[in-house]
């Protein structure tokens, strides 16, 4: 057969084109339960929030509480605390957010106490801006919880929150 | 396959050879034709297919006493410890049975690296080998997750993270392998059922590799190719057996050593910690067989970048075939890539030793350059130093130099049995 002659498509190329792409939508519809089971199932979705009583927590003080599987911090901050965090200027920042943002009652700050780098619970109290440090791969995060020095790519990240009522923290 | 056809001596296993032809392919493994002048770096292939074994018959029986759960993983492992019969034993053999496997298959690597056993026409069975040491990485990775230990969670935590830094995804493929928002029960079962696969693909990669290894023949110490058949090889059965045999046994010893004498050497005190969510341990660090690459990817100070410097320290190796351009096989004849050769394995080891001390301070300062030097090495000298270096003269056959063809070389000199044998 020449090159230079384009075959004209017969009944038969109809057929095998009209076959194969029946045939890929079937695999697809196979394939995609098996990928998807392993995706969080309905169990594992409900437990999406929790309560915390807080009425305990000291200024200065710090809980950690298990939500999703995570740790959430949550920090009573005290005067200094919050007046070291606001006063930072944005364009130190690696991952600029506004601590007023971060936390909208400014003593208390609520976060995921995971590492944005390698999933690690940081350390209270340790690190270079008296705030957060992860041992695993050596992240500073400030007192409002922003990566400042080191291989983490963004701040902790604040979960959707809200206060009950004064002593009561509903997270998710 | 072999040249000469084979016809079985007794009616009934000719009758099953013309319906399955087994005994045509024992017949090929035993009369195989190997190089005479194969040293003992080459028994590394059998100690490897041993370990596998080992390792797929006590993790079948680990796996009748495991149990699967978060809640109930870790005190299992305790009661195969203390309750099941030899219990102890067929867990620490499987536990070190891993770290041996991983000493052999760096010695077997690192034995194709000095005699160029990845070049042409040897390519494939390169490239399949690097495939099977993935497949060992991430099963060890899953294996160690099992007992559900601090160690077990945080390293999961910490390597399923990595996927986390792809851009847009990452957070979608971390839940998916997670199945959840974090490292917990499902990510547990599902790393169960891999653990239990991934060795019989290894194995399924295992039958390609040798199948491979028996279409060109093996390599050999001066990386030239076979002459005369008849006078460079010898039948695989009884002499490679019987070497390899030899070189298995004293491998045993020291497997034994470690399974009888400090069975927790190799591994981590915080692992005998159940494993805590909320409590990240102070240090934590890979098992040693994956330090290099972990000293690799925290040496790279963004998350992204630091992922992908790791994975191509794997992949550079996949395409090294064509990176090394010498057409000369063994280092024997390359007397400048000789010396780069033992500064890539001090490279490696330093590597190993810094992704085992803190991120921090000097530690990273070598790391960082001794993770340059590991891709100048793959990426910028061999490609360069193929093409620029004076080799020595290579012999004309395996039997020349042993005959007294060449008498400056070590090799020849140093293999004083075969002279016996001629």
């Amino acid at each position: 057969m020449s090159d230079s002659e384009k075959k004209k498509p017969n009944r038969r190329d109809f057929i095998v084109t009209a076959t194969t792409a029946a045939g890929a939508v079937g695999v697809g519809a196979v394939v995609w339960p098996l990928v998807d089971q392993m995706n969080p199932d309905a169990s594992v979705k409900a437990l999406a929030s929790t309560e915390v009583d807080i009425s305990a927590v000291e200024p200065g003080q710090s809980i950690t509480v298990l939500w999703r599987g995570k740790p959430v911090f949550i920090k009573r901050r005290t005067q200094d605390e919050i007046d070291s965090a606001r006063a930072v200027d944005l364009s130190e920042l690696k991952h600029p957010e506004k601590d007023e943002d971060r936390a909208i009652n400014p003593e208390w700050l609520v976060m995921l106490g995971v590492c944005t780098h390698l999933g690690c619970v940081p350390l209270n109290d340790k690190g270079d801006y008296g705030a957060w440090f992860c041992p695993c791969h050596g992240s500073h995060y400030d007192t409002s919880g922003r990566i400042r020095k080191g291989p983490a790519p963004t701040n902790m990240e604040v979960p959707k929150y809200e206060f009950v009522n004064s002593n009561t923290i509903k997270i998710g | 396959m072999s040249d000469h056809e084979y016809t079985p001596k007794s009616k009934v296993g000719k009758w099953f050879n013309d319906r399955l032809p087994l005994l045509t392919l024992a017949n090929h493994l035993t009369d195989y034709p190997t190089p005479k002048n194969l040293n003992y770096w080459w028994t590394f292939g059998g100690i490897l297919t041993f370990c596998l074994i080992t390792q797929i018959i006590t993790g079948i029986v680990l796996g009748m006493h495991y149990v699967a759960h978060a809640d109930l993983a870790f005190q299992s492992v305790e009661h195969i410890m203390r309750d099941v019969n030899y219990g102890w034993l067929i867990r620490y053999v499987h536990a070190n049975g891993a770290s041996m496997f991983f000493l052999a298959v760096y010695i077997h690597i690192f034995r194709s690296l000095y005699y160029g056993s990845y070049k042409s026409p040897r390519e494939v069975i390169w490239i399949i080998g690097m495939l099977i040491y993935f497949l060992m990485m991430a099963t060890a990775f899953m294996g160690y997750v099992l007992p559900w230990g601090q160690m077990s969670f945080w390293g999961a935590t910490v390597i399923t993270n990595l996927f986390s830094a792809i851009p847009l995804v990452g957070e979608s493929i971390t839940n998916w392998l997670w199945g959840g928002y974090s490292v917990d029960n499902p990510t547990l079962t599902r790393f169960f059922s891999l653990h239990y696969l991934f060795p019989f693909l290894i194995l399924g990669l295992v039958v390609l590799h040798i199948w491979a290894l028996h279409v060109p023949g093996n390599n050999n110490p001066i990386g030239i190719d076979i002459k005369k058949p008849s006078k460079d090889t010898v039948p695989f059965h009884p002499y490679i057996v019987i070497k390899d045999a030899f070189a298995l046994l004293i491998f045993l010893l020291i497997f034994a050593f470690f399974v009888f004498f400090s069975p927790n050497i190799l591994g981590h005190a915080d692992n005998y910690i159940e494993a805590n969510p909320l409590v990240t341990p102070a240090h934590i660090v890979p098992e040693w067989y994956l330090l290099p690459f972990y000293a690799i990817l925290r040496s790279v100070p963004d998350k992204l970048l630091g992922v992908i410097a790791m994975f191509a320290a794997i992949f550079v190796l996949v395409i090294l075939p064509w990176l090394d351009t010498s057409k000369v096989r063994s280092t024997v004849f390359r007397p400048i890539y000789k010396q780069f050769y033992w500064f890539l394995v001090a490279d490696v080891l330093i590597l190993g030793y810094v992704g085992a001390m803190p991120a921090e301070g000097l530690y990273l300062l070598i790391a960082r350059v001794a993770t340059a030097y590991y891709f100048a090495h793959f990426l910028i000298i061999l490609p360069f130093l193929g093409m620029k270096e004076k080799t020595t003269p290579l012999p004309l056959s395996i039997t020349e130099p042993v005959l007294g063809g060449s008498t400056d070389m070590a090799m020849a000199r140093n293999n004083s049995d075969f002279k016996d044998k001629l």
